[in-house]
């Protein structure tokens, strides 16, 4: 195996042991890149011949979404409109890594733009190939990141999950994808998309280096004031413990119609191996799962409309000619956002506007409520909850891009997540005859992380999914 | 509800995105379809149900009114398309 193939939590056993140094891991990685990213595409602004190891400080380097704000190195959100962009600052989940010893690899994850998208093609960048199949999407939003974990081009990434975004994407390429309990992360530096649902959180390639990554970015921030100031136990305590008496929750409503049959036989079988290693789990219901979806892209619009406001080409980034204020900050902002963007930040405002806020807006809030309040209710009974990631393996590339519902409708098990605030993982469960990757979701408590990493790591320790690596 | 061309060129104007015929057209078709789906939610009686606008149960959240340190008027501008002195400069706004 080359040092690139290993995980993180390999490597930093042989940096203590002083068996390799940090200079080697970069040479492989880099070596890496060259070979594969002109078919992935997994970096923004990657040029062929540009990666010479250029001394990183720090032990093991960490690729990062390009939402997120690292000081003097281009974040772009991967759209026009920021193009140039270099924060004045880093993110506090930067800091946090480069305070733990880490370094942060100097390319960054391509994304959907400002992290509008199910599948890394709304990205000024162009898309990011699958690197199980490269016809097909890695998943969005969060795709470059995951993508470069799954071609090992990454040791282990950050993402962002608003509606799905690590998870979904952590499922299509087959690696471990963690979205945090919202609170549990600070925010400060991400390029805000939509404030009550955004959470930073790791994509790996196993559960170990998932609850390594997920302590180090973890805390209170007093930059956030979402972020709470509750006791962070080191997740790697949860590993390698057994999960006999776990009560596990399979919701009905996530095994309707519309998931893949392919999707559910590798899920049944996958349910049948925890209880195996002694969980018992029970259907449950989550009644008004079906109206998670819409719920999201009202609340999530609005928020974007709100949050991408900033962008007027006044303070940074693109700005197109004109004499008038009013035209510049039309033009700027008709020729720098793209299509989707453009879509989501009109959804949003009319959402909120005037005569419409009461029949969307705050309906939409409403609904938000009795979602939360299913997950309340099974979770006085339940340990977790699992469901499938996603309905359908990876599709094609270019194949729901004309259709923005249909994309939607691509996020179904994993907005309600968000909505509730709760944490939930992906994880690799088994492979489509196709041999596309096929993730579990398991969803738990706010602030218990831990129960994810427990479940998740027994599972993954008696199926080795998780080693099976994409030929390219 | 439904959403037609002159409401979405007038939301349009609100979000300050400046729209070329083609692109009312298709987006005016694109909202009407997702507003037709969202709609799946006036079906719910919710006269009773409070709304969530985050689900942490934390409001208010306020600090000591010290200084802090913060970025400086040259690390705020250095980004700027257009500045003067310590100033972002844009197009004349008073006629």
């Amino acid at each position: 195996m080359e040092l690139n193939q290993l995980t993180a939590h390999e490597l930093l056993d042989k940096l203590r042991s002083k068996q390799v140094a940090s200079g080697q891991i970069l040479d492989s990685l880099y070596a890496r890149i060259e070979a594969v990213e002109p078919k992935v595409k997994a970096y923004a602004r990657f040029k062929p011949g540009n990666t010479q190891a250029n001394g990183l400080a720090g032990l093991l380097p960490v690729t990062v979404k390009d939402n997120i704000c690292t000081e003097g190195l281009n974040t772009e959100c991967c759209s026009k409109i920021l193009c140039g962009f270099r924060p004045p600052y880093d993110a506090t989940v930067i800091s946090k890594l480069k305070k733990s010893g880490n370094a942060i690899f100097p390319l960054k994850a391509n994304m959907d733009e400002f992290a509008f998208g199910s599948s890394t093609e709304n990205s000024s960048f162009g898309p990011t190939h699958n690197p199980w199949n490269l016809e097909c999407v890695p998943g969005g939003s969060s795709g470059g990141s995951a993508a470069a974990v799954a071609s090992d081009e990454a040791i282990w990434a950050l993402g962002s999950d608003t509606g799905g975004s690590i998870r979904q994407p952590a499922s299509f390429c087959g690696v471990v994808g963690l979205k945090p309990t919202y609170g549990r992360v600070s925010r400060f530096g991400l390029i805000a998309f939509a404030s009550s649902l955004d959470q930073i959180g790791p994509i790996t390639k196993d559960v170990e280096d998932a609850a390594i990554l997920a302590r180090i970015i973890s805390g209170y921030d007093p930059n956030d004031s979402t972020s709470v100031n509750q006791d962070l136990p080191d997740y790697t305590d949860s590993l390698g413990k057994d999960i006999k008496g776990v009560k596990i929750g399979i919701p009905k409503e996530y095994f309707i119609e519309g998931l893949d049959p392919e999707v559910k036989l590798v899920i049944e079988e996958a349910i049948k191996k925890l209880e195996s290693l002694g969980a018992v789990s029970k259907q449950v219901s989550l009644p008004h799962t079906q109206y998670a979806v819409p719920v999201y892209y009202i609340v999530a619009t609005a928020e974007a409309s709100s949050n991408l406001a900033r962008f007027d080409g006044v303070q940074y980034g693109y700005r197109a000619k004109s004499d008038s204020l009013i035209q510049m900050y039309k033009k700027t902002r008709a020729e720098g956002f793209g299509e989707e963007a453009k879509r989501r930040i009109i959804l949003g405002t009319f959402a909120l506007s005037h005569g419409y806020y009461d029949a969307y807006y705050l309906r939409a809030l409403k609904v938000r409520t009795l979602i939360k309040n299913d997950f309340d209710a099974v979770f006085k009974d339940f340990d977790c909850i699992i469901t499938p990631t996603s309905p359908t393996p990876a599709f094609k590339i270019g194949e729901k891009t004309a259709d923005p519902l249909q994309m939607y409708l691509s996020d179904i098990y994993t907005i309600s997540v968000n909505l509730a605030g709760i944490p939930a993982i992906s994880i690799p469960c088994g492979f489509s005859k196709s041999g596309l990757p096929i993730g579990l979701q398991i969803m738990a408590k706010p602030f218990n992380e831990g129960m994810l990493f427990r479940l998740a790591h027994a599972f993954e320790q008696s199926t080795q999914w998780h080693k099976v690596k994409p030929r390219l | 509800m439904a959403i037609d061309k002159g409401t979405v060129e007038q939301v349009a104007h609100l979000a300050r995105i400046e729209l070329g015929p083609g692109e009312l057209e298709k987006l005016s078709r694109q909202l009407h379809d997702i507003l037709g789906f969202i709609d799946k939610l006036s079906v719910l009686n919710i006269a009773m149900v409070e709304p969530a606008s985050h689900i942490l149960p934390i409001s208010n959240v306020l600090r000591e009114d010290e200084v802090r340190t913060c970025l400086t008027v040259d690390q705020a501008l250095e980004n700027a398309p257009s500045k003067n002195g310590n100033f972002f400069s844009v197009p004349k706004v008073i006629e």
